[in-house]
């Protein structure tokens, strides 16, 4: 336990010590080693980077520098990331054996090691972070700390106004004044649905009951999306906050936090901060010295994408087959074993502690009319700086695309982007200059979502990928309602059977009118928007749909069943790179010969497609 | 006053009490809005979506079963919109199963079918994939074809909350989802008691009784076999429903003919049998009363319940009686005394129990429910499986005339009658023990506080001027509660009658299956019941020790109740039985 | 297979150290406690199953229906390597398909089962949350980062070696 005078005794001193971190002309002989440390570089061995780091630096018996730990800094594209400050110099894609040469070249002879620095993407080195493309548009709120940090340094959360939110509150707002805060500010909820966050916790408050939750939703599901997951690696502490404020607000002692299994990392994460808010007396009993009692558990999830739908996921808490609940009543009113329940996802609890402190009004002043504040996407696909983005609201798809993503790899054309997942839409270029926000989303057929961001090129099919999601949601339907149980797997069968060059042209009627009824007979969100990929893929390609229905062609190639991969005589310059990249063997010639491809072994895998040099292969 | 609200169905204006449902409301305006998950005080979920409607204001379609009525709600139930997503969620219950109505055991009794009638729908509009599901067997019992389940869930919730059970449950997710035992397993060989209550739940042909018709029927045109019907009390007050008879019609003269029609050499009635029961459980009541043994004492009449407490309190079966059920006492009583009193080889009599209830099917075949190598019970078939033999046999059930059991077993008393349903058995056992206990003959026998539909019926009665403290339970999940207290030590009965279907055998597994919508409108228990309790009213004997044919065979052949030839004949034993059998 | 399978004492002896001194016996534990044996075993064997009817006091189909609502608890035991191809979007624009079909073919079995000799499981996964390195695949939880077809077939050869 520790007092109020020691938090801020704390705060006060780490915060000196960690300017160095912010500010790149702080007043420091330190330099610290910042190791990127979220799930994509860990996967690129960055806990054996750090391990290096720090051997290296105990044998060479260098003083000053230390070697930290932190969440994703967002260009997951680039990883593993290595900065330096107070300098701010950015290391990518580095490898456990570059270590030695950065700390003898960079800390050691005060030189920058010039071949990993991270190049933008007209080829350009970057030395610092802020130079980069892929940062000058964004603006930091919810992943503020993220890669500035130790997630798993409570000292280090404090130093940057940690817990001051929740003081702030305890010691100086009613409960009603937290509320009206949050509602002022006009954030909404980022899991993707957009209700207005500040009403939702009004709603919460007013209901009745001794016994009251809050939790958070971190059964980040769609595929391709991972901002839950950066926030709760890079900054476990700024939800345990947000989540303790919810609580004081709505009159809740009790949260529960339900993140994947699948997340480890942030699992792990979470159970530290948890550990350590607890021994600082910020999770407990008489939190800051006022009559509030808060505590956190963690449940975890098993693997089935409904359990994000927020009643779902109560019945997953509950020990249950998450299938989610009849509304209403809604949680407000009969939630976690029936009692009244918040439940808010990650992203939402990560604003909250900055609108807390530094007031609804500059959180208003972010954004569009409606759409308040900031968006995390996770940007992938075919898209150059694949990671991790925040932009304020109202920020255009072409300006995430272009500018922050570096465009489309290999100069191809763009297609489509997907937001939403598997409950979202398709939008193409048209529709580039689009701002995002909740409204604009839907108006053109696609939604927010929790904010995965998937860039296509012109080598995707929109059937196959309406397929795509629809495999999706065939395997993660819960299986209570008719039409999501049944519909969504006929619906599969049409597209499977589009792809496949079986269909008719009366299939897309049919896949019209399961798509109509499911959306409006399904009991829950995930069944209601199943359809949304496929209604929004035939609004803006209905001629590839009737191509593949009519026609039996797929002018991407991508559906086997009915596409040819053949090389063109007049480009093929006989070099073989074909040949050799096929895994099946099935590329015949000798020598100089144009190369000819067996259509009865070929596999089409596309292998040969991109090893061409000459695009002789189509 | 209940607090009333006002709403507005397909534009009628409809005044409801508080926390009725939409789908209440609108049949009190008369208009029905189609259903399949929904059944009464049992499932209401809102998953199948058949029953939507669209309410001006929200978002989509509600599920009119659970949506409650609210102060200016405005109701449509029927919009093109509204049935053309109804008959979309209809086609695709379609695409996903069997299209075999023609050879299916509940067609024209079956919910699906109904309502792919009422939609008028004449073609399958989607194909696909269908798992196919192998046929669970091999209980004795109950036949579970999970190709046939429309997953409507009734099933589970009658297993899970109405009988406490849980033998089946939900498994799998998403298309692949299906109703399902622990590992798929047979019902056999897991927790199920084989009831059949969720036959009764099920609105298709997923889940039936395990016929055995066709053996009964080779029996019958076999000239060198002896075969005996005997009818338990239940079934009389079920049987005319499947020929259209209102529900409570008792038609026991018309049943009587019907048997002798289909070529059945005798027909005898049960109640007889439950006469015995009562003379040996009243008799061995008093004795354990008296001397303070194993009390409260349980009646084992209903063999599902006696599968559950074998099952789940094995510790607790010295308590049970040690009597066969009714239909188990007179097999051994047809084999033995009425054989040798007719000189019929009782190796060629073929005795078929008529019952409302499909755990007989597995009690009769349990290996000690035979004397000398003879089993007391060959083959039971069920209301249900009548009513088929009948139609087959071409008989029109409804001209038929009244006839009379067979003598010499024939007469019957009332107290035999409400064997069937709950509460019956007590009453039936006070009245004889009370004059037992008394030596007189007593005319106070109507024991109103046992009777009534309630899950569990505690009283206090007054016998031979000793109190006795006496429960009638129904329903396993009741029994459950039951057994918990006499665990815990708060239980001072000192009977305790308890029957697996809740209601009683009128209500059992294998009785006429009600539709939801029926199920819903009337109180089926109560009208079966009041069949039941009238043909004791008029009865000229109402006590078992009564009956001038069961006093007879005491006299010439059995000698005193519980005495040695009784126990052989009509008293059996229990042992723990593995609640699951499925682990290596 | 039978080998991987592990004896009832064994299983009684986890449940009784890390499940029935840890957690109290409600319902609501179940998912907590499902997940550790997945964890401990690999699988949820059936004789845990039963233990853990009798222990929450519910019945065994019902804690079937949960264990087979989640795609991460397996009733069977999973290979010696377990092959995670990633079927997140970002993963399935990038071309995870041809690494899941070619690693269907090379191991002639299908996503969600295990070779004949207990070797290897292939699983789809929904996003690993590597969508930087897309498109992955993972073995026994090691990330395999913008694989191709060939580094694939490369990871097998060496795998198959070591067998």
């Amino acid at each position: 336990m520790k007092t109020i005078e020691e938090i801020h005794e704390i705060r006060k001193n780490k915060r000196k010590e960690l300017d160095l971190r912010v500010n790149t002309s702080a007043d420091t002989r330190e330099k610290h080693i910042l190791v990127c440390h979220g799930t994509g570089c860990t996967s690129s061995k960055s806990e054996k980077i750090l391990e290096n780091f720090k051997t290296i630096i105990k044998e060479k018996g260098i003083e000053n520098v230390r070697v930290i730990k932190t969440g994703c800094f967002g260009l997951c594209a680039k990883g593993p990331i290595v900065i330096i400050r107070p300098e701010d110099t950015f290391y990518a894609m580095v490898t456990p054996d570059d270590c030695e040469e950065i700390i003898q070249t960079h800390i050691v002879e005060g030189k920058r090691v010039e071949r990993l620095l991270c190049k933008d993407i007209d080829g350009s080195k970057v030395n610092s972070l802020d130079e980069l493309n892929f940062y000058k548009k964004q603006k930091r709120i919810a992943l503020k700390n993220c890669g500035v940090i130790n997630p798993e340094d409570i000292d280090e959360y404090l130093a940057f106004d940690g817990y001051s939110a929740l003081e702030k509150v305890l010691t100086q707002m009613s409960r009603d004044d937290v509320i009206k805060t949050i509602s002022d500010s006009g954030l909404r909820g980022r899991g993707g649905a957009g209700f207005p966050t500040g009403k939702k916790w009004e709603l919460t408050k007013v209901v009745e009951g001794k016994q009251k939750y809050v939790v958070c939703n971190a059964d980040e599901g769609d595929p391709g999306a991972f901002m839950d997951r950066s926030i709760l690696e890079g900054d476990p502490h700024c939800v345990l906050e947000a989540m303790a404020i919810a609580g004081y607000a709505i009159g809740a002692n009790k949260g529960y936090i339900y993140v994947r299994a699948e997340y480890p990392i942030a699992v792990k994460r979470l159970k530290i901060a948890i550990e350590q808010a607890r021994d600082y007396g910020l999770l407990g009993t008489k939190i800051f010295d006022r009559d509030f009692d808060f505590d956190i558990e963690i449940r975890l999830g098993a693997g089935a994408f409904v359990c994000g739908e927020e009643t779902a996921l109560l019945e997953s808490i509950e020990g249950k087959r998450g299938q989610p609940r009849l509304k209403p009543p809604y949680p407000a009113q009969a939630g976690l074993w029936g009692k009244p329940t918040l439940i808010n996802n990650v992203e939402t609890y990560a604003n909250i502690t900055k609108i807390i402190l530094n007031g609804a009004e500059w959180y208003s002043s972010i954004g569009t009319e409606k759409s308040k504040g900031t968006k995390v996407f996770a940007l992938g696909g075919n898209v150059n700086n694949i990671g991790l983005v925040e932009v304020p609201m109202g920020t255009t798809l072409r300006e995430i695309v272009f500018d922050i993503g570096g465009g489309l790899p290999n100069n191809r054309e763009f297609k489509a982007a997907q937001t939403g997942g598997p409950s979202g839409g398709c939008i193409p270029k048209e529709h580039l200059d689009t701002p995002i926000d909740y409204e604009s989303l839907k108006e053109i057929g696609s939604m927010m979502g929790s904010g995965g961001m998937i860039i296509m090129d012109d080598t995707k099919c929109m059937v196959n990928l309406a397929r795509f999601y629809l495999e999706f949601t065939v395997s993660e339907s819960c299986g209570k309602c008719t039409p999501c149980r049944i519909g969504t797997k006929r619906m599969l069968e049409i597209l499977e059977k589009l792809c496949a060059g079986k269909g008719e042209e009366e299939d897309l009627e049919k896949l019209e009118e399961l798509a109509k009824n499911i959306q409006s007979a399904s009991v829950c969100g995930l069944g209601q928007c199943a359809p949304n990929p496929v209604i929004s893929t035939m609004k803006y390609f209905r001629e590839e749909f009737e191509e593949h229905a009519i026609k039996k062609e797929c002018r991407t190639k991508e559906c086997k069943a009915i596409s040819k991969i053949t090389v063109d005589p007049e480009l093929c310059k006989g070099c073989g790179l074909c040949q050799r990249n096929c895994p099946v063997n099935a590329i015949k010639g000798e020598g100089r010969d144009k190369r000819v491809i067996d259509q009865d072994k070929c596999i089409k895998c596309g292998t040969c497609l991109s090893s061409c040099p000459f695009k002789a292969i189509k | 006053m209940e607090e009333k609200v006002t709403l507005t169905i397909d534009g009628q204006e409809v005044k409801v009490n508080k926390n009725t449902t939409v789908l209440q409301a609108a049949k009190q305006v008369g208009i029905d809005i189609p259903t399949l998950c929904f059944l009464k005080e049992i499932n209401a979920a809102g998953d199948c979506r058949m029953c939507i409607v669209e309410i001006e204001g929200r978002r989509g379609y509600s599920p009119s079963c659970i949506t409650v009525a609210e102060e200016g709600m405005v109701v449509h139930t029927n919009t093109p919109a509204v049935v053309d997503a109804r008959r979309t969620i209809l086609d695709l219950i379609l695409s996903n199963h069997p299209q075999d109505c023609l050879t299916c055991i509940r067609s024209g009794n079956c919910e699906l079918q109904a309502l792919a009638n009422k939609y008028n729908i004449s073609k399958i509009k989607y194909e696909g994939e269908r798992i196919e599901y192998e046929k669970d067997d091999k209980s004795p019992s109950i036949v579970r074809d999970t190709n046939k389940c429309i997953l409507c869930r009734r099933c589970i919730s009658t297993c899970k909350n109405v009988q406490g059970i849980g033998a089946i449950d939900c498994a799998n997710r998403g298309f692949e989802s299906c109703v399902s035992t622990v590992g798929n397993n047979s019902l056999n060989d897991v927790n199920c008691t084989l009831c059949g209550q969720c036959i009764q739940a099920c609105p298709t042909g997923a889940l039936h009784e395990k016929e055995e018709i066709d053996d009964v029927w080779k029996k019958i045109k076999d000239p060198d076999t002896f075969v005996i019907a005997q009818t338990a009390p239940a079934v009389r007050a079920g049987l005319g429903e499947e020929f259209g008879y209102p529900i409570g019609t008792s038609v026991t003269g018309k049943m009587v003919t019907a048997l002798k029609r289909l070529g059945f050499d005798k027909v005898f009635d049960t109640n007889t049998g439950a006469d015995f029961t009562i003379m040996e459980e009243a008799t061995e009541f008093v004795k354990r009363f008296k001397e303070n043994d194993n009390l409260p004492m349980i009646t084992s009449c209903s063999p599902g319940w006696v599968r559950f407490i074998e099952a789940n309190y094995p510790d607790l079966l010295p308590h049970l009686s040690s009597c066969k059920s009714p239909h188990q006492m007179f097999g051994a009583i047809l084999k033995s005394y009425y054989a040798e009193k007719e000189n019929i080889d009782p190796k060629k009599m073929y005795v078929v129990s008529v019952m409302p209830c499909v755990a007989k099917k597995f009690e009769k075949s349990r290996p000690e429910m035979e004397v000398d190598g003879l089993r007391d019970v060959d083959a039971v078939i069920t209301t249900r499986e009548l009513a088929r033999m009948i139609k087959q046999g071409n008989i029109e059930f409804t001209d038929l005339e009244d006839s009379e059991f067979d003598d010499p077993m024939g007469e019957a008393t009332g107290a035999g009658a409400i064997f069937g349903t709950t509460g019956g058995v007590m009453e039936a056992a006070l009245r004889t023990a009370q004059d037992i206990l008394t030596g007189e003959n007593l005319e106070k026998i109507d024991f109103e506080a046992v009777r009534g539909g309630a899950g569990i019926k505690r009283a206090t009665v007054n016998i031979a001027g000793k109190e006795l403290k006496i429960v009638a339970a129904s329903g396993l999940s009741n029994a459950r509660k039951i057994l918990d207290e006499i665990n815990s030590g708060k239980a001072d009965y000192q009977f305790i009658e308890i029957m697996a279907c809740p209601g009683g055998c009128i209500m059992g597994g294998g009785q006429p299956i009600k539709s939801s919508k029926i199920r819903s409108e009337v109180d089926v228990r109560e009208l079966r019941a009041k069949a039941l309790y009238t043909i004791d009213e008029k009865s000229t004997i109402r006590k078992s020790h009564e009956n001038p044919a069961l006093k007879k065979i005491y006299k010439d052949y059995i000698g005193e109740p519980g005495g040695e030839l009784a126990e052989k004949l009509l008293h059996t034993e229990y042992a723990e039985r593995k609640k699951y059998n499925i682990l290596d | 297979m039978e080998e991987t399978k592990c004896s009832q004492e064994k299983q009684l002896k986890f449940l009784e150290e890390k499940i029935f001194n840890v957690y109290k016996p409600e319902k609501d534990n179940l998912i907590q406690i499902l997940n550790e044996v997945q964890e401990h075993f690999g699988y949820i064997p059936k004789y845990t199953q039963s233990k853990l009817s009798e222990f929450l006091k519910m019945p065994m189909a019902e804690i079937y229906g949960v264990i087979t609502f989640y795609s991460r608890f397996t009733l069977e035991p999973k290979g010696k390597y377990t092959i995670s191809v990633c079927l997140g979007t970002a993963c399935f624009v990038k071309g995870s398909q041809k690494i899941l079909d070619r690693l269907k073919e090379r191991l002639k079995i299908e996503a969600g089962q295990t070779t004949e000799d207990g070797m290897f499981s292939i699983d789809e996964t929904r996003c690993v949350g590597a969508c930087g390195l897309a498109p992955v695949f993972t073995v026994n939880g090691e990330v395999y980062g913008k694989a191709t077809v060939q580094k694939l077939d490369q990871v097998l050869d060496e795998l198959e070696k070591n067998i």
